[in-house]
């Protein structure tokens, strides 16, 4: 049984990263709500899927009009995420400012409420526009970046096989790291960084020191919406075919690696992401395997819940955040 | 009309007389035009303007329970759609049903369950199982399919099996807090789907995705329950019982402790309220209702399958409670009431209607727009609506408020006069 999981290891690491980029970028919208509004921001999962659409329908545009043919694939591949991002930057902005801020001294229950319902809003609103102009819902992009690359594991040792992966899974994977890397640098290093963690920590100590309290939520909603949007297409990129119901469990899955890295730590979202990637992507793999049979790959979402559950009931700060204790 | 409206207030005749006069005029017309849903839905209408009147909360029941026992089947019995308002009737009570249900858990103890559609397939496989040949694959002994008399057991061991996992989910929600449980809520009733979607190995439990088909009937001396009109009849009885139970729930020391859970954990754990068992006491109850009805919804459709138990169920449920007015009796069961049947009747009527318009060319109308589709749309538009404008719902909630100078003199009598009822203000502020 061994031999036979490592057979297969290789090609589970690199799924699994590449499964574990996307959960942490989508985690870091999460993580970065959270720790600013103490929200679950239900609608995130659907901003990717909504930026998963937008990429599509604008490389389907591109195509139609000839462009994607007469430049390099990887220019339009970042001209499709910069305006994606920009554009679901801008929603997340409106979402807060419609569905959210009316409610900030509402009791939490309601504000939960309003974002389940935008994001159902958005999943019957994309679909409806998909359906529209092309009479089914499910959206198959142009293939792009499908060459084949083999990492010969093998040549390590006989007991490993050799991983295969395509251009987009490394596209995916290098603009993951610079999203990530960028965004630590902005939190930690800048001044509008400095302000949104002074406005995570105390919003009423914050804005005395002259914090525009209002004006760095926005922005927390913008980075964190723009990320996730540019991970939709990337995500399109990688997997091909979407449907507007992929947001929600993957944003599930997304929060729960959120979760597992400690809520409002970025860090601990990047870090969590990759974990609950490799550690689904072992599952998948393996569960029939080491149950004899008896599950499945079919319950890998339930393996995904299981440690969400597990870790809020034995470690609900998560495995990098910080206890806290409530103050009457 | 304020005129009016102020003319009638106080004057408890020419309210029932109204009333009796909207009821025969609204019974006449449905049973003149059979074809008429509006005539059968202005019928039901009737019973909100009964909870509207000044009557004796005693003389409301009765009536109530005349409109619904006697004009609604009788009016409807003779024409040819007479078995689809029954279906219809008996949908929304199933739904009214659950819908309190959730109400205890979100409205009153304020744990917001995002996967409560669960202890409904709970409760439908439960009597699913048992009640088809399926329990044989796993069962040393025993005769199955049981028979269609062990229905009436079935509703009992549905509502104990649908407590037993609202308490097997509560114990790890102990340790959750606030939004922290609508994820894990969430996760379980997706987890339940799934696990009843691939229990078809290593044993055969669930039949997988196939289903469990051709269910028994309920039957009682030999007499079979098949159709909708007669299921009406048992979901009307449940109902009561459930209707009676959580009124008398809410306004008992239980009650008060989930209200107290609801606005502050940590006061009311200091006033000596007894946290765990409080909140698994409302999961355990208003998981328990669902049970039942899912017991009730294996019988009548006679197939289950985990298709009808899906994430857009529980929110449909979350819905109804929000609309109605989290921790309002009346008000959830008029949320319930209206989604149920916006979705069952409003919903298809337009897009035939649509469909019927543009098929005749006068207006070139979108399939993609089609309102049958629209649910999501429409149901996350009410959420975010009522969540900023309204949060309180239709009818809100009420709490007794009573008049300290009686209550310090105990005179029992007197205490009785000085009831009066004002909004409660749990979800104003």
């Amino acid at each position: 049984m061994l031999a036979e999981i490592l057979q297969t290891l290789p090609q589970v690491l690199v799924d699994g990263l590449a499964l574990g980029a996307i959960y942490a970028v989508i985690a870091l919208g999460y993580t970065m709500v959270y720790g600013i509004l103490e929200l679950i921001n239900f609608a995130h999962g659907e901003i990717f899927m909504t930026g998963a659409f937008i990429g599509v329908a604008m490389l389907i545009l591109m195509t139609g009009l000839g462009w994607l043919a007469a430049m390099p694939a990887i220019l339009a591949l970042i001209l499709v995420l910069v305006v994606t991002s920009i554009l679901t930057g801008f929603m997340g902005v409106g979402i807060e400012r419609m569905a959210y801020r009316p409610l900030r001294n509402s009791p939490k229950l309601i504000t939960l409420i309003s974002a389940i319902g935008v994001s159902f809003l958005l999943q019957d609103l994309v679909r409806f526009i998909t359906e529209y102009k092309r009479g089914n819902y499910i959206l198959t992009g142009p293939s792009m970046f499908n060459e084949q690359f083999a990492i010969k594991f093998s040549s390590i040792s006989s007991s490993f096989s050799d991983a295969f992966f395509k251009t987009s899974t490394l596209i995916l994977i290098i603009s993951v790291v610079i999203m990530m890397v960028g965004l630590d640098f902005f939190v930690n290093k800048t001044k509008w960084g400095m302000a949104m963690r002074a406005v995570a920590q105390d919003r009423e100590t914050a804005s005395l020191m002259s914090i525009n309290v209002n004006k760095v939520i926005s922005l927390t909603f913008f980075i964190g919406s723009a990320l996730g949007g540019a991970t939709g297409v990337l995500f399109a990129v990688q997997y091909g075919t979407i449907d507007p119901y992929i947001g929600f469990i993957l944003g599930l899955k997304a929060f729960t690696a959120a979760v597992l890295g400690g809520i409002g730590n970025i860090r601990g979202a990047m870090a969590g992401g990759i974990m609950l990637g490799l550690l689904e992507m072992f599952a998948a793999a393996n569960l029939q395997l080491l149950t004899g049979g008896i599950f499945g790959a079919e319950y890998k979402d339930v393996f995904a819940f299981a440690i969400l559950i597990i870790v809020l009931i034995f470690k609900p700060e998560g495995l990098f955040g910080k206890a806290v204790t409530e103050k009457v | 009309m304020h005129k009016l409206t102020n003319k009638l207030k106080g004057n408890k005749l020419a309210q029932i007389i109204l009333l009796v006069l909207y009821v025969l005029v609204t019974s006449l017309s449905l049973y003149l035009a059979q074809a008429s849903v509006t005539a059968f839905l202005l019928l039901l209408f009737s019973l909100l303007l009964l909870y509207y009147t000044e009557l004796p909360d005693r003389l409301k029941w009765v009536i109530a329970g005349v409109v619904l026992i006697g004009v609604i089947p009788f009016v409807s019995s003779t024409g040819p759609g007479y078995q689809s308002y029954m279906e219809v009737a008996t949908v929304v009570g199933i739904y009214v049903a659950m819908a309190l249900g959730l109400n205890i858990v979100v409205g009153l103890a304020g744990l917001l369950d995002l996967g409560f559609v669960a202890f409904f397939a709970i409760g439908a496989y439960t009597y699913g199982i048992f009640a088809t040949g399926q329990a044989a694959n796993f069962m040393p002994f025993g005769d199955f399919p049981l028979s269609g008399e062990s229905f009436w057991i079935f509703i009992l061991i549905g509502c104990f099996v649908a407590a037993l996992f609202g308490v097997l989910l509560g114990i790890p929600v102990l340790r959750v807090k606030g939004d922290y449980l609508a994820i894990v809520t969430l996760g379980f009733g997706e987890i339940i789907r799934i696990v009843f979607n691939n229990l078809d190995k290593p044993v055969n439990i669930t039949n997988g995705a196939m289903g469990l088909a051709s269910v028994k009937p309920p039957e009682i001396f030999g007499y079979q329950f098949v159709y909708p009109n007669q299921f009406y009849f048992i979901v009307l009885a449940i109902l009561l019982f459930v209707i009676l139970a959580v009124r008398r729930f809410e306004y008992s020391k239980i009650g008060r402790s989930w209200k107290a859970v609801r606005e502050n954990e940590i006061a009311a754990q200091s006033m000596g309220i007894h946290l765990v068992r409080t909140k698994l006491l409302a999961f355990a109850i208003g998981a328990s209702f669902s049970g039942m009805m899912g017991v009730v919804f294996a019988a009548k459709q006679t197939f289950v399958d985990p298709t009808s138990f899906t994430l857009l169920e529980s929110i449909t449920i979350l819905v109804m409670v929000i609309l109605g007015g989290m921790g309002s009796v009346p008000g959830v069961i008029l949320g319930a009431a209206v989604i149920t049947i916006l979705n069952l009747q409003v919903l298809t009527e337009v897009t035939n209607y649509l469909n019927q318009l543009s098929l005749n060319g006068v207006i070139s109308f979108p399939e993609a727009l089609a309102p049958a589709k629209m649910q999501r749309f429409i149901f996350g538009a009410i959420l975010i609506v009522f969540a900023i404008y309204r949060p309180q719902g239709l009818i809100p909630a009420k709490n007794p408020v009573f008049d300290e100078e009686s209550l310090k003199e105990g005179s029992k009598k007197h205490r009785k006069d000085q009831i009066t009822v004002e909004p409660d203000k749990g979800f104003q502020a």
